[in-house]
């Protein structure tokens, strides 16, 4: 019985890690979902909004919602970039980026001296949209008494079920 | 079997595969809108035009834009966001956009307009190439579903220059 109950458990376990790391094949992006955490993008994305993200070689353009990261910061940043400087010979580029709800730049954002966003810096773009789905992980991250009690009824659930 | 743990699953299940279903299809029914929209811009007065003092152009320029998007709208767009930026290329870069202003249209009542403005983000090049420099205003649009994928789309207009002096 226990043994079964394990299998179970493990199998809906790898079954969500296969899913996941397919989407990180299809897309290209090492986090294909995002949930938007700010009112930075309103009225377009808003907090608890899910984008998915496609990251290809394409180059990167001005008017793209760019996902991406700034050293010394943990939490991935959702914006669109209003600059681009390509180099001729390299290839390499230069990104300014800006959320559509604020007033200025990111360059504030950025880490301390930092003018542009490189290739490196950046997760995927956004290419689709799903609304208020992302709650459901805002919620389980402020609140996570609502997380063990959802994880503890799902188990109890299984348990307690005869077949 | 028939107890309400499982009624309630099988319902909840189903309700959320019928609303996927239905969110699949308002964004491919985009796919099926006649999107002809059109725009003229000119260049009204180079307000400012000047080498900053570590070396980069700056231009502060005010743009007329008249445009019509209304074609973008469909029932699934919550709204499109459109800017316009210089596209123009140097030696050193093989590209360079630099938006030069931007709005939000919420509805399709404020899709058609006209309007006179001074460039809202700093005009500023990467070395000093921009006096005499031809280069191309690009509207964009990008067009924000109420759900499902997002499209983007622009439309190229050349023949703009800046004066061959500072002034």
């Amino acid at each position: 019985m226990v043994l079964l109950l394990c299998c179970l458990v493990g199998m809906i376990v790898t079954s969500a890690l296969i899913i996941w790391k397919a989407l990180m094949c299809v897309t290209g992006s090492e986090s294909p979902v995002v949930v938007v955490l700010s009112g930075s993008m309103e009225p377009g994305f808003k907090r608890g909004d899910i984008l998915f993200l496609h990251m290809s070689k394409d180059p990167i353009r001005a008017g793209e919602i760019v996902v991406f990261n700034v050293d010394g910061r943990d939490i991935p940043i959702v914006h669109r970039v209003i600059k681009v400087h390509e180099r001729e010979n390299t290839g390499e580029v230069d990104v300014l980026t800006k959320g559509d709800n604020n007033y200025g730049d990111d360059r504030l954002l950025y880490a301390e001296g930092q003018l542009w966003l490189h290739r490196h810096h950046i997760m995927g773009r956004a290419v689709g949209f799903l609304p208020y789905v992302g709650w459901v992980t805002i919620i389980m991250t402020e609140k996570p008494i609502i997380k063990y009690i959802l994880i503890g009824a799902l188990g109890l659930l299984v348990i307690t079920s005869k077949d | 079997m028939h107890s309400f743990g499982y009624r309630a699953n099988a319902l909840l299940t189903f309700a959320v595969t019928a609303l996927a279903f239905i969110c699949a299809i308002a964004s491919f029914s985009d796919k099926f809108s006649n999107q002809n929209p059109s725009v003229e811009i000119q260049i009204l007065n180079i307000n400012r035009f000047k080498k900053q003092s570590h070396g980069n152009d700056e231009v502060s320029l005010t743009l007329d834009i008249a445009a019509d998007l209304e074609s973008l709208f469909t029932w699934n767009t919550k709204q499109v966001f459109v800017f316009v930026a210089a596209e123009y290329e140097t030696p050193k870069n093989s590209l360079n956009q630099v938006s030069l202003w931007d709005a939000i249209i919420p509805a399709k009542e404020h899709a058609k307009f006209r309007i006179q403005v001074s460039n809202k983000y700093r005009f500023i090049d990467q070395g000093h190439n921009l006096r005499g420099k031809d280069f191309n205003l690009t509207l964009h649009w990008h067009v924000m579903p109420k759900t499902g994928k997002m499209f983007a789309d622009k439309i190229v207009m050349s023949g703009y220059s800046l004066p061959d002096a500072y002034r």
